[in-house]
């Protein structure tokens, strides 16, 4: 589960029959139903209701469910958690989180529910959002507060409201945060995702977030329509030249290693360890996003 | 589960159901039914709506049902949500619940 694809998150709203029914027809990598920002407060029991019938329900066709649940410092966190747990999907994701408490705390009403409903310990996922100074400052202690966690996000909104500052086009505000966040992921071996981009009508900005936060090596992104689908999914695939030179890569080093030959150069460069590395990750982009198959070890167009 | 004031839940968007459950003392369970789909599906979100306040307990409620084409797992929880607000009772028992 750790290590799943998740490029594209889909927000769906909490409350919306016909949406949530619906969600996983566009391919998103993750479809992720909200039960916060989009519900409004008179419609919290409702919204809960309607997700756990859905999730019950609906077949999503292989298309990952997270929950994205009220915080545990509302009236509505505790009773979501409950509910989900029953309602089983893949990820419970934890918004507004400060501190490696937030984390545990929610690790531990999740392992409670599932111990009540006979399911194995572990089997829900954990995501936390992190939307503010002080989870920016905690990052890497709330990527190491429980293995449930399978990534950290950055939200933006609250973020940048709460560093007196506004979202720009190049995202200037938020170079800190994502770095922050992306580095504490990575130093805990976990996930980063990025936040979400509201202009829809924007492509081209879009665009240019999508390539800036892939460089800065987040996994991928929040998305709130099916439209920005495609956008993600064709920037986080490898072009037809990184795959042919990361089967170069990962050919010469097989070659090597079975001659027992030391260093290797593959079109008149040195190729090392972290090359390697990437060439395999590479690989493993380019089949996990569909453009190239597996079969006996060797990756085939 | 008693049914003390009028409660409603769900919206009149599509694929959804808005739903009104009031007190009904001494007259039992009456549904009445206004759907998009009534003629194919009528029978069909009468036989939800009974089994689901059976779950529940309620033995006397007056429900009004204004369907704009909701699956069957739309009519539960709208059902469920609209009898506990009319029951004035917030916290579901999750372990009942199927």
């Amino acid at each position: 589960m750790k290590d799943r694809l998740r490029r594209t998150m889909l927000y769906v709203p909490g409350n919306n029959t016909g949406i949530i029914r619906d969600a996983a027809i566009y391919r998103s990598d993750s479809i992720m139903i909200d039960l916060e920002d989009s519900v409004s407060y008179r419609q919290k029991d409702a919204a809960r209701l309607l997700v756990y019938t859905s999730l019950r329900t609906f077949d999503f066709e292989g298309v990952e469910t997270v929950v994205r649940i009220n915080g545990l410092d509302t009236p509505y966190g505790r009773e979501d958690i409950k509910a989900m747990v029953r309602a089983r999907p893949d990820i419970i994701r934890l918004p507004k989180t400060d501190s490696a408490h937030d984390v545990q705390e929610a690790s531990r009403l999740i392992l409670q529910e599932e111990k009540k409903n006979g399911l194995p310990e572990g089997s829900i996922g954990l995501m936390a959002a992190i939307e503010s100074p002080l989870g920016v400052i905690n990052a890497y202690e709330i990527a190491c507060a429980s293995e449930r966690l399978v990534g950290i996000a950055i939200g933006a909104e609250d973020y940048v409201t709460a560093m007196k500052t506004s979202r720009s086009a190049d995202g200037v505000e938020l170079l800190y945060a994502r770095s922050a966040v992306v580095t504490a992921a990575r130093a805990a071996g976990i996930q980063a995702y990025d936040t979400v981009y509201s202009d829809l009508n924007n492509e081209e900005g879009f665009r240019q977030e999508v390539e800036l936060i892939k460089q800065l090596g987040f996994d991928g992104k929040s998305i709130i329509s099916p439209r920005q689908i495609k956008v993600v999914h064709d920037v986080f695939t490898p072009s037809a030249k990184e795959i042919e030179h990361a089967q170069k890569v990962v050919e010469a080093i097989d070659e090597a290693n079975a001659k027992g030959s030391g260093v290797i150069a593959v079109d008149g460069k040195m190729i090392d360890k972290p090359i390697v590395e990437r060439a395999k990750r590479t690989l493993e982009m380019a089949s996990a996003s569909g453009v190239l198959s597996r079969k006996e070890g060797r990756y085939h167009a | 589960m008693k049914i003390i004031k009028t409660g409603s839940a769900g919206t009149l968007e599509s694929s959804d159901v808005l739903i009104t459950v009031r007190s009904n003392n001494g007259r039992g369970v009456q549904i009445t039914l206004s759907s998009t789909v009534e003629k194919q599906f009528g029978k069909q979100i009468r036989l939800v709506v009974l089994e689901t306040l059976k779950q529940l307990d309620v033995t006397e409620a007056a429900v009004d049902i204004q369907d704009k084409g909701a699956l069957d797992c739309a009519i539960q929880a709208r059902l469920i949500a609209a009898v506990h607000r009319a029951a004035g009772i917030e916290k579901i028992n999750w372990e009942e619940m199927r």
